[in-house]
């Protein structure tokens, strides 16, 4: 008996310790930078890439048959070997934009030299993907300022950190400074909309509201040119600068610098450049927006949205489902209605997830949202404000689906109170309502506490829900933002759980996708973890307040 | 002690029997003023008939003890008194109780006010999970009482009759939980006196103390009487004896006689009684 108790927990400490090993793994070695592999083949051709990983298979007499003359002679060498085990190696290579892959696949047998040459670069773009290749010539408004890798590579130094920040700059400009000049544009074509359906056409007020719309209009649009006017401006200075590569076929690319996110010369760097490159990406990852849809670049946006609508929900579903407990459990005369009440609370958390996705939808979405778009946003119909998912009714939805999990532990806590102490109360010549909000309570909070965590812990994890009433592959605007009301409910948000959906499943460019599933999942446990640790901490410190010592 | 008459001998016979018996109330009772008076009180826990036609008065200023074995419904009559059974599920009662005159089931009565003329010591010392001067206040703070001065000198009074404030004096913002059992009772008895109640109820207070935390509460009684009426259920004879000024003796839900306690325990009326006391059933 007890090895099968022992054996039990050992296989579900086994996978709990398994998982977590994999994710960390993957996940923490991704963005560690790899050497460069220059690999000459036995036909001729070389290849240029990061080795990811690499694969044993069995080969054949059909595979080799298909080969070029030289590779299918070191083949059928491997074939005659006992085993007949071929190793494969996937390649990152890059330069899509010329060759039209990502990856390669090569086989250890073709291979007849490799090598790591010094100056291998890596360059990674903000289109296109990863650039491998050599630097041969800078070039400053066209001019060739330098044509050796080393004072090619000094030039690049010199001038890419104020293009960079010239970039950031212009992302800013174009993100927020115009997004806000036509907020306000929007907000008065909208009141003069909102003018023109309330009293026509050819009402006074139209007349008058239009012409100091007008003015105001001309003001904003001022601001917009001179906007433009410095965008047009940074651009122009950026677009100076470029750096010709040669690839390890021979072929010439020009990159202008202001493509280039991040780039290294991968076989130079020591161990605390390696580092450095590191420490840059889980930076870029944890702190930038995401680039070449979805595969590159950073996850920010998603931790925004993930963590505001898991304290949204967790603010709609603790009051609601302590309330709903202390009826249940204080107030409600015994009887077959509570009986069914309490039935039908606890099945909920039975449904699939994604039949409250369905209902999200169609009750919130489309009944609530568009009433309240009726009534407060005529003027922006048909384009539906709170008729479509977003962030309110994504957090609505997992309220009800995580309410059975609040309400169950605040009932056990409620009726973990000592009846002693109640009936002390009550000799005290309190009410039951005193009673519940002195006594009841503050003792059975660090159980709603768990309840809390619980249903925190399981509503952030949730995504097929959310795929219905909300959460979208890419985010124009982050629900939060420096523009009045602050909070917007009614956008749309990214979330970590379905970034991970979408990055795995839903890339163009799969094998470069897989590595970002693992970091990603590391980043959503480390902030899940974060968040119930949070929430324990609070937890002990009113239990040792209210629980005390008991003799 | 006093040679028993033959009527009353027959009494836990007619009891079993399911017959009507009249209480012994001795004649030093009538000179008394009753605070708290049962009339015909009867209480039924579902079908469980647990208290049966009792009628005593309890005196004003004095310590009143009922004993008697377990199940015979001394806290059931304890907790009528302060109408804290309307609590529980499926329970009925019959007849009335009155409080300086007052009926306490009439209809109309509330609850609620009822109880914050009354203070209650339980058997196990229940101080609520706060500070020790949140919980002697509670009665005046659930009675909306915001004043702190006022509170404060309610603090310190009552924690000086519960002979508590010397101990505690500096300690008045620490959890109350951190106190001895013995420490405790006496935070729970300030707390009922603290509204400065009519009648002060104890269920057994001492039960679960040694016995010189028992002490110290006897002696305490001893103070409050005069200013609080108290009536005290209580399993241990030898300390009704030696605390109250009347004593009750209950059986099967019935008073059987009730009367001043000297002569409860050497001259009881009724052989049954003078079993009891003596040890010979119970």
């Amino acid at each position: 008996m007890v090895w099968l108790m022992g054996g039990a927990l050992t296989i579900c400490l086994v996978m709990i310790v398994g998982l977590l090993g994999l994710v960390f793994y993957q996940g923490v070695t991704t963005f560690w930078p790899r050497a460069l592999t220059t690999l000459t083949l036995a036909d001729g051709t070389k290849y240029l890439g990061e080795e990811t990983r690499k694969e044993d298979y069995k080969l054949t007499e059909a595979m080799v048959g298909g080969l070029p003359k030289e590779t299918a002679a070191r083949a059928r060498a491997v074939l005659d070997e006992p085993e007949a085990i071929a190793r494969r190696r996937l390649y990152r290579t890059g330069n899509f934009d010329i060759t039209n892959t990502h990856f390669d696949w090569i086989d250890d047998f073709s291979v007849v030299g490799a090598g790591e040459d010094e100056w291998s670069v890596v360059i990674e773009r903000r289109a296109w993907g990863r650039f491998y290749g050599f630097p041969t010539r800078f070039l400053v408004d066209g001019e060739v300022v330098a044509d050796t890798p080393v004072e090619v590579w000094d030039k690049f130094r010199a001038h890419h950190g104020a293009v960079s920040k010239r970039v950031d700059r212009l992302y800013r400009l174009q993100k927020y400074e115009f997004g806000k000049v036509h907020a306000r544009l929007e907000n008065v074509r909208l009141r003069l909309k909102k003018i023109e359906i309330e009293k026509g056409l050819e009402s006074a007020e139209y007349a008058e509201t239009q012409r100091s719309f007008e003015n105001r209009t001309r003001e904003i649009e001022k601001e917009n040119e001179r906007l433009a006017g410095e965008i047009r401006d940074l651009r122009h200075e950026n677009d100076r600068y470029a750096m010709v590569m040669t690839t390890i076929d021979g072929e010439e690319a020009t990159l202008v610098l202001s493509d280039v996110v991040r780039a290294y010369p991968a076989n130079q760097l020591g161990f605390f450049d390696k580092l450095s490159v590191y420490s840059s990406r889980w930076g870029e990852f944890i702190t930038g927006d995401p680039r070449e849809a979805n595969s590159e670049g950073g996850v920010w946006p998603a931790i925004v949205g993930t963590v505001i609508m898991t304290l949204l929900m967790s603010l709609v579903v603790v009051p609601f489902g302590v309330l709903a407990a202390l009826y249940l459990r204080e107030y409600a005369k015994g009887g077959p209605l509570v009986s069914a009440v309490r039935i039908a609370i606890n099945n909920l958390a039975g449904v699939p997830s994604i039949v409250f996705g369905v209902f999200g939808l169609g009750f919130f979405c489309y009944i609530l949202g568009a009433s309240i778009d009726q009534v407060f946003f005529f003027e922006r119909l048909p384009d539906p404000t709170y008729g479509k998912g977003g962030v309110v009714w994504a957090s609505l939805t997992l309220a009800l689906l995580t309410l059975p999990v609040v309400v169950v532990a605040t009932e056990e806590a409620l009726a973990a109170v000592p009846g002693s102490m109640r009936e002390g109360s009550y000799a005290c010549g309190a009410s039951k309502w005193q009673t519940v909000q002195r006594i009841v309570l503050p003792r059975a909070m660090p159980g709603i506490m768990t309840g809390f965590i619980l249903a925190m812990a399981r509503g952030a994890g949730e995504v097929a829900p959310l795929m219905l009433v909300g959460a979208v592959k890419l985010a124009p605007q982050l629900p939060i933002d420096g523009v009045a009301p602050y909070l917007h409910p009614e956008r749309s948000f990214m979330h970590l759980g379905f970034h991970i959906y979408d990055v795995g499943f839903q890339s163009q460019n799969s094998e470069a996708a897989k590595p970002m599933v693992f970091t990603t999942t590391l980043l959503l446990i480390v902030i899940i973890a974060a968040l119930n640790i949070a929430a324990i901490w609070a937890r002990t410190r009113l239990r040792r307040r209210f629980m005390g010592a008991q003799f | 002690m006093q040679r028993p008459t033959a009527e009353s001998s027959n009494r836990l016979a007619a009891i079993t029997r399911g017959e009507k018996v009249d209480t012994e109330t001795h004649r030093a009772l009538a000179g008394e003023t009753p605070v708290v008076e049962t009339l015909e009180f009867n209480f039924w826990y579902g079908t469980n008939h647990a208290l049966h036609d009792v009628t005593m008065k309890i005196p004003r200023g004095k310590i009143t003890a009922i004993i008697g074995p377990s199940g015979c419904g001394k806290s059931t009559l304890l907790r009528s008194i302060n109408r804290l059974n309307d609590l529980l599920d499926n329970v009925r009662c019959g007849g009335d109780i009155l409080l300086n005159g007052d009926s306490i089931y009439g209809k109309g009565v509330d609850v609620i006010e009822l109880r914050k003329r009354m203070g209650m010591v339980f058997q196990k010392s229940n101080p609520f999970p706060m500070s020790i001067y949140e919980n002697v206040v509670y009665p005046l703070r659930v009675d909306g009482e915001r004043r702190k001065h006022v509170l404060d000198e309610v603090v310190e009074r009552s924690l000086k009759s519960s002979a508590l404030w010397e101990e505690i004096a500096g300690r008045l913002g620490h959890n109350a939980l951190g106190l001895s059992g013995g420490q405790q009772q006496r935070l729970c008895i300030a707390r009922a006196i603290a509204g400065e109640p009519e009648v002060l109820l104890m269920d057994e207070p001492c039960s679960a103390l040694d016995p010189l935390a028992t002490s110290k509460i006897e002696e305490l009684m001893h103070e409050l009487r005069g200013t609080y009426s108290i009536v005290i259920v209580t399993h241990n004879m030898q300390q009704a004896a030696r605390v109250s000024d009347y004593t009750a003796f209950m059986y099967l839900g019935r008073l059987i006689e009730y009367g001043p306690t000297p002569d409860m325990f050497l001259n009881p009326h009724l052989s049954e009684t003078g079993d009891y006391v003596t040890g010979r059933f119970g």
